[in-house]
């Protein structure tokens, strides 16, 4: 399996891919990546949990043109569209994503999403795991 | 009405050929100071910004060394907003009597590229495509006009207003009036936005200057009064550019703070408000924006853009002189651009976009990364 785009965004424990959060002590906001500080009240005691493998589509766009580069690896030549959105993990925090789903008529909000393990080119020419959400057929709202 | 803007001076918005944002942040100033009929020694007080177009206290060069204290200013799209409150703050304290205002800037072609680490992202977010300022006012809308059952035609019809409206501004980069039609027939972008429903990083200058209240009439018989100012930076839950992650707990935009800021302080209510310039970076933020701003109701958008009533002629005109969308965005430059429209607009010497209804009241308000905004109250 290839590396993580960065390791502290997610494990890869028992071929299960899980986002990390983190869990303000103090007033409970969860946030994602894991800071060093809580995005609502400042607080510092901030622990790590998984988040939720399952979530709703909050909202979605598709990208379609090619972002700048740099940042952005894959050059204007190599650019193909593709889905990013905001998917709601019910209780916890609301986190943006790309998605497996770039076609807008199978793409709606509040549908449900499963997520999955993405490959993506790195800066060094070679390929890397990161996130993304794919539509949950099996799986009924 | 403590404050009163005396002069404005506006150089035509776009992409510079054959002259320099310093030139043009110069011919701004020296607009603005023949408006108000006073010389740059008179101006005891200076401030502006400017994000790529250099340092603002450095063209004293051109203006002349007299001397005044002058402040830069950089705080994104509210640079203008915040050295206006500068200035407000200096003459209100009694440390200046009269203050130049002064936003300019000038990007290259195409989106902004985005410092992952300047806006404390992970590289990841950058290198795998998502650090890209469109794909959150796609996000944005999406959602609003999912929430409040809004139809996707009246991206169309907004920007065709601001394209009209810039056809009638000479100061407009972008002088062709579209339909609604040549929109929806633009380059989807990023869903639903298509490519006339986006502004572009352009180049641009504005400057204003003021007084204290009670003296403007020496200068002018028609001094245009500013009611109130204020700048707001985001509070927990709100919904911003460039977030990974968004709490379950939703909170308000800055801009439904800025906004409710400036109608207590003032004591006018939306309502009484004649006009407005709100920040459109894209076609939906000017939806959004009537409804944060307090300009309506979440979802009354639809009746008030078909109605007419956001037009030249209607009840409440909206970005009169064609927005970021017909003139572009200039950063430093475009929340003055927003202030001098109105500055024109009050006083009734806007020529061929002057609003049909005589306004008393005009708001302007700016929104941008990562996640403040300005709002201006002006009166008669
Ligand atoms: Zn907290």
């Amino acid at each position: 399996m290839d590396n993580p785009v960065d390791p502290t965004l997610m494990d890869l424990a028992d071929g299960r891919l899980r986002l990390r959060g983190g869990r303000c002590a103090a007033c409970d906001e969860i946030h994602f990546p894991v800071g060093t500080a809580c995005p609502r009240c400042g607080g510092d005691d901030i622990r790590v949990e998984p988040l939720a493998d399952e979530g709703v589509l909050w909202s979605w766009t598709v990208q379609r043109f090619p972002p700048p580069s740099p940042p952005y690896v894959p050059s204007a030549a190599e650019f193909t569209p593709f889905g990013l959105g905001y998917v709601e993990l019910p209780g916890q925090v609301i986190v943006e994503s790309l998605l497996t789903e770039c076609d807008p008529a199978r793409l709606h909000i509040g549908m449900p999403m499963r997520l999955v393990e993405f490959s993506v080119p790195t800066e060094s020419g070679e390929t890397a795991v990161t996130f993304a959400f794919t539509p949950w057929e099996g799986h009924a709202s | 009405m403590s404050v009163a803007i005396i002069g404005a001076g506006c150089t035509p918005f776009g992409r510079y050929h054959g002259t320099t944002v310093r030139a043009e942040a110069v011919r701004a100033v020296r607009l603005a100071l023949g408006d108000a009929g006073i010389a740059w020694s008179d101006i005891d007080y200076a401030v502006g910004g400017s994000l790529s177009g250099g340092s603002a206290d450095s063209l004293v060069s051109e203006l002349g060394l007299t001397g005044v204290p002058f402040i830069n200013v950089l705080n994104g799209c509210a640079t203008g907003s915040s050295s206006l409150l500068s200035a407000v703050h200096a003459i209100e304290s009694g440390a200046a009597r009269r203050a130049l205002v002064l936003g300019f800037d000038s990007h290259p072609r195409g989106a902004f590229t985005i410092s992952t680490g300047q806006m404390g992202l992970g590289r990841w977010y950058g290198t795998t495509g998502m650090a890209v300022t469109a794909q959150f006012f796609a996000l944005k809308i999406q959602r609003y006009l999912h929430e409040h059952d809004l139809p996707p035609r009246l991206l169309s019809a907004v920007a065709a207003k601001a394209f009209h409206n810039g056809s009638l501004n000479p100061n407009a980069w972008r002088r062709k009036a579209l339909t609604a039609a040549d929109i929806e027939n633009s380059a989807m972008l990023v869903d639903p936005l298509r490519q006339f429903m986006l502004c572009s990083p352009g180049d641009g200058a504005t400057a204003l200057v003021l007084c204290a209240a009670e003296t403007a009439k020496r200068y002018r018989p028609d001094p245009v009064y500013i009611r109130a100012v204020a700048v707001r930076t985001r509070r927990p839950g709100s919904f911003e550019v460039l977030s990974p992650s968004l709490s379950i707990r939703p909170g308000h935009s800055p801009t439904v703070d800025a906004a409710a800021a400036v109608f207590e302080q003032a004591g006018i209510a939306p309502a009484e408000v004649g006009l407005a310039q709100v920040q459109d970076t894209d076609a939906g933020a000017e939806i959004i924006h009537l409804a944060e701003t307090g300009l309506c109701a979440h979802g009354e958008q639809t009746e008030l853009i078909d109605s007419g009533a956001t037009a030249l002629d209607g009840r409440l005109p909206i970005n009169t002189d064609g927005g970021c969308l017909a003139n572009g965005e200039p950063i430093g430059a475009s929340g003055l651009r927003q202030i001098h429209e109105n500055v024109l607009q009050l006083r009734g010497t806007a020529g061929a976009h002057q609003v049909a209804r005589d306004p008393g009241v005009a708001l302007s308000h700016v929104y941008g990364a990562p996640g403040l905004s300005g709002c201006t109250l002006l009166t008669r």
